[in-house]
């Protein structure tokens, strides 16, 4: 533990620190967010979008490279798809009804061929693996701002709508008929999902971003009374498998998002054996 | 002659164009009426309760609802969903599911005082006040239904729709619910799709069948005057031998 704890402490070793302090900041988007997520059931939505961000980071590789655009990075490009393909997928929810699951599994798998072929356009050695599975050592202080700001947006956002947006999840249509304007509550829902998602991909990458955005909410749903407790008890989750994982890679030598999901896998596991997940019938 | 409360002339309606769900449907609900609407799977009993609430919109025709539109109208009616259509491990109080019929009168939707006080009373309307902090989910299905029938009344509106609220409630439930309509019905006017129509008989004024076209038949003797305004136009008369009688007619 005192290794860790000197790592965490070390001066040369910033990226465990901020790997840390970003993963326990974004706990709380990701518990608040996470809960939304499961309660109205849009993970295959979440991800969509985050295997569309492969599109925007390869985009903003080839720009940034190929075209010379040097201020334009791959997290911005990630960010404008994500906020992208939430608009679209909000389009598609409304209007594609019956073909709505395969529309979202064309975007999915479209949005990642981009950009994997856009990656593949740019010169020089890229490992998109670090996007795919994650890397904490790609964080820098600058994310840890964008965190801390997304957490007070996500905060704000729904300390105010809470209860329309708990309307809109427990019964969209009887939201709708109470004058409730469920499309835009919906689409801001997806973007601010999107964005969410741009964050974890940075901590556990865009293949098991669903992992840590439902698990530790869905954990949650088995012991909270309330959609305000299932997001504290979320993010307590989270914070709690972001900083075993972290911990659990650095002194096994494994990489950080992979260990993340094992543990937040295992305990969900472990809930649905135990506790009462499930509504109780678990 | 009073004013019809809802009124629709030659509403049609088609999901796809060669297949037309609702065709030439003129139909009067008037105050203090109690209807039960029946018919088939398919024959467009939701559909017609998704017209009334404005949810959609007919292709042909119109539905006036107090002389104004469905979407304008909307909160004069308290809509009850079928229970069994929730998420049965969504984390929700019984009076949070009540307080969502004040929801659209402020920007952020968040309750006054007025609000939670008209959700409380409309919890005590249905007898279920002392269970206003349980989960929604722990409740029993005759319970789920009468939360939901108290955040319609928490609307406030003067006319209540409910979809198919007997299924899967037992013969108790059932009485209840029943004597709860009844009660609700000195004030408000009861539209109740079923598909049992022994239950609907027995309180029930009138039973709207739709299955495409939407035929209307008294279940008891009805006064003079309705009967003149309900033979108007092109509805249709058909007994109800079998249940039409005011036996089992309980208004107390």
């Amino acid at each position: 533990m005192t290794e860790l704890f000197a790592a965490l402490l070390d001066p040369d070793l910033p990226f465990l620190r901020y790997g840390l302090l970003t993963g326990l900041l974004a706990s709380i988007s990701f518990g608040i967010i996470g809960t939304f997520v499961v309660v109205r059931r849009i993970s295959y939505l979440a991800g969509a979008i985050s295997h569309c961000i492969l599109a925007g980071i390869g985009g903003g590789l080839y720009l940034q490279t190929v075209a010379g655009i040097s201020w334009f990075t791959p997290m911005q490009g990630a960010v404008i798809v994500a906020l992208l393909s939430a608009v679209i997928l909000a389009q598609v929810s409304r209007h594609a009804g019956q073909r709505e699951d395969s529309i979202i599994g064309a975007l999915w798998s479209g949005g990642m061929s981009i950009g994997y072929l856009f990656i593949a356009k740019t010169p020089g050695y890229f490992d998109p693996n670090s996007y795919l599975f994650g890397n904490i050592l790609l964080i820098t202080k600058q994310d840890i701002v964008f965190v801390a700001g997304l957490d007070i947006v996500i905060l704000a956002v729904v300390g105010i709508f809470y209860n329309k947006l708990l309307a809109l999840c427990f019964d969209e249509e009887y939201a709708l008929l109470r004058g409730v304007r469920t499309q835009w509550l919906h689409l801001l829902l997806l973007c601010l999902t999107a964005l969410t998602i741009v964050l974890l991909i940075r901590i556990v990458g865009i293949i098991m971003v669903i992992a840590l955005l439902t698990l530790p909410a869905a954990i949650a749903g088995g012991f909270a009374s309330s959609i305000r407790q299932m997001m504290l008890i979320a993010t307590i989750v989270c914070a709690v498998f972001i900083t075993a994982g972290l911990g659990a890679s650095f002194y096994l030598d494994l990489p950080s998002g992979s260990v993340i999901i094992l543990i937040a896998t295992g305990a969900y596991l472990l809930s649905l054996a135990f506790g009462r997940s499930m509504g109780g019938k678990g | 002659m009073t004013e019809a409360a809802i009124a629709i002339r030659d509403l049609c309606f088609a999901y796809s164009p060669d297949i037309p769900v609702l065709s030439e449907v003129r139909l009067d609900v008037w105050p203090q009426d109690a209807a039960c609407i029946v018919g088939p799977n398919g024959g467009g009993k939701t559909t017609l309760v998704k017209l009334i609430l404005g949810l959609i919109s007919p292709d042909n025709g119109s539905i006036r609802i107090y002389g104004q539109t469905p979407a304008a109208a909307r909160r004069r009616i308290g809509y009850v969903p079928q229970y069994a259509r929730y998420d049965a491990c969504f984390p929700i109080s019984a009076l949070e599911v009540v307080c969502m019929a004040r929801l659209g009168s402020t920007f952020s939707g968040r309750y006054s005082r007025q609000d939670k006080q008209a959700a409380l009373d409309a919890l005590d309307a249905v007898s279920l006040a002392d269970l206003a902090k349980r989960p929604f989910t722990a409740l029993s299905g005759g319970q789920r239904q009468r939360v939901l029938i108290a955040r319609a009344l928490a609307s406030g509106g003067d006319i209540l729709i409910l979809d198919e609220p007997t299924a899967s409630l037992d013969r108790e439930s059932e009485q209840q619910l029943l004597g709860l309509l009844a009660e609700l019905n000195k004030t408000m006017i009861v539209l109740m799709v079923t598909h049992e129509v022994g239950f609907s008989s027995t309180f029930f004024k009138r039973i709207i069948c739709v299955n495409n076209k939407v035929y209307v038949h008294p279940t008891s003797a009805l006064t003079g005057e309705l009967i003149r305004e309900m033979y108007g136009g092109d509805l249709q008369m058909i007994r109800h031998d079998h249940r039409c009688c005011p036996e089992g007619h309980q208004h107390d």
